[in-house]
């Protein structure tokens, strides 16, 4: 046994790189260039199948029958499927409430809405074969909007509806209802000097994640079956596809592949029972690839909302209280719309003092599109809104709308609406200060350069549609709050499994996790913590599978937050284990075995004091340290269901953003010059990462403010828009220079101190692009996207 | 029909194509050289962006038959091809049975214990490893069509402005990074390009 760590043996202290902190490499990121990177798309298995859905469309339909014979006679067919041949009793999965159909039996609730699956040997033969179903329709009236959900003779969307939520709706095709009451906002609308009050209406977003909804199910000997899919929490998966499939849970093997976004659009079930079923059917690999026109039907999207806000405000600028109502729609299906009504309603308040408030929250069943998750879930609407009264109470006021957010941001120590007081740092006056101290960009170049401007920078681009006549110039500011992770009392928890073993005289770590990797980075930061807490450079991230317990949702900005936290948890726990060890086979030769704060780093055992006592290789040897542990954040509580109150959330993020347009307002374009941003993360693990995850939020909300928008018939519900030809993301042109300072304010109940990052700057972003345009025209403008009609009033 | 083109430097066959075939669905599920993305299948999002014959393409709207006796270079064959770009032939990249995704390879999926530059050592093209030093890549679905435009557009032109970038790259959606990253990866790939000069 090479033994080191004598007392005349002090080794140089080596720091391990690679650790928290620093900007380490993506460890994807070479496949990820050359094209090799398994995403679900790219599966394929040797005489695998081919699926295909076949949607309903229509919007809200009785379904008469179906006649699947032709289709089954086709050619290259091995199989078709309808509600009637599903296995079990159980024949409806969903998130909160089990209201989604498997495939549509007795009525379609929405345009798209799957009715039957196919299986064949080329992906067009099944998509032929799905086109010869013959469906008869009896179609029902639409319900699309708050009157026609809740009128007298409304039909129910979900007729028998019996869940948990019934008793605290007023009407059935209510999904969930959360009021939030603190003080009394009538008696202090008394103090009020001014009041002012807006209604808004906020489009439906779509997450528009690049890698379409796919995977591949292969059937298994056991009678199981494996599935490698894109998804955003496994685990919730499993829970889900199983009773569909009457199958125990471990009878569904499912392994994460490539993940091209999610951005919440995948934390519901698309195509994976069904893939299942038409595998276990056939009895041979089936792979299902969504098209885009697909995905736009494949998935919930954000909740489109109507929104109602009264604040008032004393001569000298301090808010007296606010009264909103706000309306979700949640389409067909309740996916996630409870917790985002009780995000809606928590947060909408905003990052403000206001201790009179009356708020109102629900999401309505209708015949539109289900909407659920989306970055910033709830929040986003919220902030919208409040944002945009800001400005209005600015102006009634006369005072710079900054100075005026100023004067009424919230701080540590602060009481929320829902009475829970803000125990970490809330820089909300610093972070719009940073914004606003940033240099202006430079004024409008073609008023100088003449012939020579480069018309690309202009609205409309290069389109050429300007030279500068009729463009103006405007400035806007927004800043919003958003919470971390999971709310309400759920037990919100991760699994971390860390292994630390010698391979080939190295000390390698393995971290084996759950978590879906889909685009945010997780990869990157869980080695780097394992390397901080376990002193070693070699660190290998295992494949995500259901091997390992759970690791929660890759949402809610909480898996930095959940799986770090467990992965750094765990690998403590490790290290406790391997000093252990350690003080075993050498703390004969070191008193500091015994008495010293011990560290691992550089592979090698050390003293607080930076004294060597001994390497890794010989701590172990052959030996292997493996465990796994589960960890959770501190509790909370739900809601009350009458007056909102309760400690509900985790922990808070913050994040502002100046925008700053030009609008032609004769053709009604407008260009975002510049989107500067701030945010509080706490402590940034990966820097890179995480002015990444800033930019990209950044530019989803751009996205909703100027472009974005699923629009459906107001008369039939049915989508007008599913394709990238005409809904419409933010391309390279459309996006400005995003400048982002960071601040690093730790929150001490955090793990290292971090905030979860990935939603705050979708909050603020379209809010201050609203403000800019508004500013830029002294136009009110109070829907979102802004649409070129809106500006030159046509 | 059968469709006979160079892919990469590498003469290949492709038997029983549809008539309907694009050239992405062949490269993909033909050829096992999934690196072209199928992000939207109607030339909106660059995703699948594959040189034809030196011009960038989306290969979702060419038809298969259309490839006939044509050469075509994919992110697969890229650090290949850059690293030939002054030569007659683009590389030997990956054939048939190179390249693709199949399950065994899939499952076998670990990130391997490094800094972001694979395990491996592998020759990445200046654009492919600016894309992962700037912390252009997140998600990465957008990324091979993403440095197929960019590589085309630095061999174009060895220092673009911002307004060339971004002209050169209006055609390839990303949802992730805001691009600002992807500008980053752009300039540096140029001025390593000029270093190097």
């Amino acid at each position: 046994m090479g033994v080191t760590g004598s007392p005349t043996n002090i080794q140089q202290r080596s720091k391990t790189k690679g650790g928290i902190g620093e900007s380490t490499l993506r460890p994807d990121g070479t496949l990820k260039v050359t094209g090799e990177f398994a995403y679900s798309s790219d599966m394929w298995h040797e005489d695998m199948l081919w699926g295909f859905t076949l949607r309903s469309t229509t919007a809200h339909a009785e379904i008469k029958s179906i006649d699947v014979s032709e289709a089954l006679a086709t050619s290259g067919v091995y199989s078709v499927l309808t509600y009637d041949d599903l296995p079990t009793e159980m024949k409806n999965y969903g998130l909160e409430i089990q209201d989604t159909p498997v495939l549509a039996h007795g009525k379609v609730r929405h345009h798209g809405e799957p009715v039957a699956i196919v299986a064949a040997d080329h992906p067009e033969t099944a998509r032929r074969a799905a086109a010869k179903i013959k469906i008869e329709y009896v179609e029902l009236p639409v319900i699309t909007d708050e009157a026609s959900a809740t009128g007298p003779d409304a039909l129910l969307i979900h007729e028998g509806r019996d869940d948990h939520h019934i008793g605290h709706v007023p009407h059935p095709n209510i999904v969930h209802r959360q009021p939030v009451i603190r003080g009394d906002a009538d008696e202090a609308a008394k103090r009020a000097d001014i009041i002012v009050s807006g209604d808004y209406v906020f489009g439906m977003q779509d997450q528009a994640f690049l890698g379409p909804e796919s995977g591949l199910a292969v059937p298994a000997e056991d009678g199981g079956v494996d599935l490698y899919v894109a998804t955003q929490w496994l685990h919730s998966d499993l829970r889900q596809i199983a009773p569909v499939l009457g199958l125990p849970e471990d009878k569904v093997r499912m392994t994460l592949s490539g993940v091209g976004g999610a951005f919440g659009g995948r934390e519901d079930l698309s195509m994976q029972i069904h893939a299942c079923l038409l595998a276990l059917r056939t009895g041979k690999p089936v792979k299902i690839v969504y098209n885009r026109f697909e995905s736009f039907f494949g998935h919930v999207h954000r909740h489109p909302a109507k929104l109602h806000y009264e604040h008032g405000v004393t001569k000298d600028g301090k808010l007296t209280h606010m009264k909103c109502r706000i309306v979700l729609d949640g389409g067909a299906y309740a996916s996630a719309s409870p917790a985002v009504v009780g995000n809606a309603a928590s947060l909408a308040v905003g990052p403000y003092v206001i201790e009179d408030v009356d708020i109102e929250a629900v999401a309505l069943y209708t015949n539109n599109p289900p909407c659920g998750a989306m970055r910033g879930f709830g929040a986003v609407q919220a902030c919208f809104a409040y944002e945009a009264q800001m400005d209005k109470l600015a102006a009634k006021l006369d005072m710079d709308p900054v100075e005026f957010r100023q004067l009424n941001a919230m701080e540590q120590g602060t009481l929320l609406p829902t009475g829970q007081a803000c125990d970490s740092p809330a820089p909300v006056a610093e972070l719009l200060r940073l914004v606003k101290s940033r240099p202006l960009p430079p004024e409008q170049q073609w008023l100088s350069a003449g012939e020579d401007a480069d018309v690309r920078a202009l609205p409309g681009g290069l389109s050429n549609t300007t030279h500068g006549e009729g463009v103006v110039r405007g400035v806007g500011y927004a800043v919003g709050l958003k919470n971390v992770g999971f709310s309400e009392g759920f037990d919100d928890y991760s699994t971390a499994r860390v292994r630390m073993e010698i391979i080939n005289g190295e000390p390698v770590a393995t971290v084996h996790t759950a978590m879906a990797e889909v685009g945010q980075g997780g990869v990157t930061v869980h080695a780097q913590i394992v390397r901080t807490e376990l002193g070693v450079n070699q660190v290998t991230i295992h494949p995500a599978d259901t091997q390992v317990g759970s690791a929660g949702s890759t949402s809610a900005s909480r898996q930095t937050y959940m799986t770090g936290g467990a992965v750094k948890n765990t690998a403590e726990a490790v290290r406790e284990k391997v000093l252990e060890i350690g003080r075993a086979k050498l703390g004969t030769y070191h008193p500091a075995w015994a008495t010293a704060e011990l560290l691992l780093e550089g592979g090698k055992v050390v003293t607080d004091g930076g004294e060597v006592l001994a390497d890794l290789v010989d701590v172990l040897e052959d030996e292997a340290v493996d465990l796994e542990l589960e960890w959770r954040h501190r509790p909370t509580v739900a809601f009350d269901l009458v007056t909102g109150q309760g400690d509900g959330h985790v922990q808070y993020s913050f994040a502002a953003h100046r925008a700053v347009v030009e609008v032609d307002t004769e053709l009604g374009l407008v260009k975002v010059i510049e989107l500067a941003v701030a945010q509080d993360v706490g402590k940034a693990l990966n820097p890179l990462s995480v002015v990444g995850q800033i930019q990209g939020g950044t530019t989803q909300g751009l996205g909703v403010a100027v472009m974005e928008e699923i629009i459906v018939d107001p008369k039939t519900a049915r989508v007008r828009n599913p394709s990238f030809t005409d809904y419409l993301i933010p391309t390279i042109l459309d996006t400005p220079t995003i400048p982002v300072d960071v601040l690093e304010l730790a929150d001490e109940h955090a793990p290292y101190g971090l905030r979860g990052i990935g939603e705050a700057p979708t909050l603020s972003s379209t809010p201050a692009v609203l403000a800019a345009i508004r500013n830029a025209t002294g136009l009110e403008l109070n829907r979102t996207p802004v649409r070129p009609e809106h500006l030159t009033a046509t | 029909m059968r469709v006979n083109f160079t892919v990469n430097g590498r003469p290949q066959e492709a038997d029983d194509v549809w008539e309907g075939e694009s050239l992405l669905y062949v490269l993909r599920e033909r050829m096992g050289l999934p690196g072209s993305k199928n992000a939207c299948e109607q030339g909106e999002c660059g995703s699948c962006t594959v040189r034809l014959d030196g011009v960038p393409v989306c290969s979702c709207l060419v038809a298969a038959g259309q490839a006939e006796g044509r050469e075509i270079v994919t992110v697969e064959g890229l650090a290949d091809y850059a690293k030939h770009r002054e030569g007659a032939h683009p590389g030997t990249g990956c054939g048939s049975s190179g390249c693709g995704t199949s399950l065994d390879d899939a499952k076998r999926w670990q990130s391997k214990p490094t800094d972001g530059r694979s395990g491996e050592t592998r020759e990445l093209s200046p654009i492919q490893q600016a894309f992962i030093d700037a912390g252009a890549v997140q998600c990465g679905f957008c990324t091979p069509g993403l440095l197929v435009a960019a590589d085309e557009l630095l061999e174009q032109n060895d220092s673009p402005s911002d307004a060339d970038i971004r002209e050169a790259l209006s055609g390839n959606l990303c949802r992730c990074t805001g691009y600002e990253k992807i500008l980053d990866a752009v300039r540096l790939a140029a001025a390593r390009q000029e270093e190097t000069v």
